[in-house]
């Protein structure tokens, strides 16, 4: 095997691994916040429709909900919490406990060995979480509104067909979390590497990868969306 | 014979902060050398100027005819392949097991077959006594085995230069002349230079060959271990034998007197 394939085997291993402690690992969370929001979607979204007579369209109202806003801003939100502190608590620890160093001195990029990874795995995972807490949530609309209210199951479900558009809806909501996991990976990490090595600085950083990730999320939102659905 | 690291007229400033001045060394080859001094004189920062952490502002240090500081990001890495450092406290990686600290710069830098590498691992924990730990993680480990471990770790590549940081901090007596020991003997086996930067005099003079101490950023003193036993110059005097006042003042300087302190006339 050439050396070029041996880096790659052992890069790609590396992302396999960050892709499950920040990807697989927030799985729980994401589903089990994703179905919640959308329970709560069904709920409200049905007595608001009523008021319209429209309760046929909850399966378009929640689906259009989370597809385009709330599952790739609230899965972002979630895996800045859980996965982004990770990454910044992990790596600040390492500098603090000179594993950061002891790489350098033994002639290994940190770059490459530990924020490379990371910062793969936290752009490929944030998408398909994201798409995972949308089908949550679509499934949490549906048990809500139909098996529990009684809205007309084919209507919910031709409604939802009929009003989301794949390439307006669907891929302008993975391209948003997409942008999402760039941010707040890139802010988790370098919060981390720029922790100063004690413990209050550690728990400093892992406090602003937090606030800073979730600003940018937000604030990043607002753009994208006036882009994305301005007249729509 | 011949030097391996020469230190010629360095000095480094943290900002306007002189921390070494004019220092001058020279370690030669096969010799285990300690640098000494009180806490905060510039050890650590000798080191890692050794290790091309940092650049001196002036002066430069020679590693086997190389200027380090003046090595471009691939001569550096090329550089420190042939180094081994052990941190204080071991610096493992806490999300690897013994056996993959100690392999891991073997599967970094060489092509190795995992056999193989299995067997050099089992040689080096043997070599530092901890062949039974190899599926063990870092936290299981006590503070004198993880310094272990970390030093099999450093010489895991056979390296020319060994940097140890403080190798005998927070060690029990047992560990601390286990450690001492090794350094001296792999530094034997493996026909390579050591530099020990350490502030524990007993242990270091039992196993090192010359010794530098540092003070207030200059060399205030060097010699061989018995030199350095029979030295009367005070500095010398008040660290070998650990005396609470001498050059080295007790007091930390203040601006007022104790008297005005405590607010009584005399």
């Amino acid at each position: 095997m050439s050396d070029a394939y041996c880096q790659e085997f052992a890069c790609s291993n590396l992302v396999v691994k960050e892709l499950f402690a920040s990807g697989v690992m927030s799985l729980i969370i994401i589903g089990v916040a994703g179905m919640f929001v959308g329970m709560v979607l069904g709920l409200q979204g049905f007595e608001t429709l009523k008021r319209y007579g429209s309760e046929s369209a909850l399966g378009s109202l929640v689906a259009l909900s989370l597809v385009r806003e709330l599952g790739p801003v609230l899965a972002a939100l979630l895996f800045a919490s859980r996965a982004g502190s990770a990454m910044t608590a992990e790596i600040g620890l390492m500098k603090a406990t000179e594993q950061i160093a002891a790489m350098e001195m033994m002639a290994v990029s940190p770059i490459a060995r530990v924020v490379a990874p990371r910062f793969w795995a936290g752009v490929i995972s944030m998408p398909l979480l994201a798409a995972i807490f949308s089908a949550m949530g679509v499934f949490g609309g549906y048990v809500v509104g139909v098996v529990l209210i009684g809205v007309d199951e084919g209507s919910f479900w031709s409604q939802m067909q009929a009003t989301v558009d794949f390439q307006a809806d669907i891929m302008n909501g993975v391209i948003k979390s997409f942008v999402f996991g760039f941010a707040v990976t890139v802010i988790a990490l370098f919060e981390g590497f720029d922790a100063p090595p004690t413990a209050e600085g550690v728990s400093g950083a892992t406090t602003r990868t937090v606030v800073q990730s979730s600003l940018a999320i937000l604030m990043l939102d607002v753009i994208l969306t006036a882009f994305m659905f301005r007249g729509a | 014979m011949s030097a391996l690291v020469e230190i010629n007229d360095v000095n480094f400033s943290y900002d306007q902060r002189a921390i070494l001045k004019g220092i001058n060394m020279s370690f030669g080859k096969g010799k285990v050398i300690a640098v000494m001094g009180g806490s905060g004189c510039g050890k650590t920062t000798l080191l890692r100027l050794i290790g091309g952490a940092l650049k001196p502002t002036r002066g430069a240090i020679k590693i086997d005819g190389q200027t380090i500081h003046e090595l471009d990001d691939r001569g550096l890495y090329e550089m420190r392949r042939k180094m081994g450092v052990l941190f204080q406290f071991g610096a493992l990686f806490t999300d690897m097991s013994v056996f993959d600290n100690v392999a891991f710069q073997m599967r970094e830098h060489t092509n190795l077959p995992e056999d193989i590498i299995h067997d050099l691992v089992m040689l080096k924990l043997h070599a530092v006594g901890l062949r039974g730990t190899h599926d063990l993680m870092p936290a299981e480990l006590s503070g004198g085995m993880a310094r272990r471990v970390a030093l099999a770790r450093t010489v895991a590549l056979d390296p020319m230069l060994i940097l140890y940081d403080e190798p005998f901090a927070g060690l029990d007596p047992i560990s601390l002349s286990v450690v001492g020991q090794l350094i001296r003997r792999l530094n034997d086996a493996l026909g390579a230079t050591s530099v020990v930067v350490t502030h524990d005099v007993q242990e270091s003079l039992k196993i090192v060959d010359y010794v530098y101490f540092i003070a207030d950023g200059v060399i205030v003193a060097e010699g061989t271990p018995d030199a350095i036993r029979a030295s009367d110059k005070p500095f010398v005097h008040q660290f070998v034998h650990g005396e609470m006042d001498g050059p080295i003042p007790f007091h930390y300087p203040g601006t007022t007197s104790y008297a005005q302190d405590l607010k009584v006339s005399v």
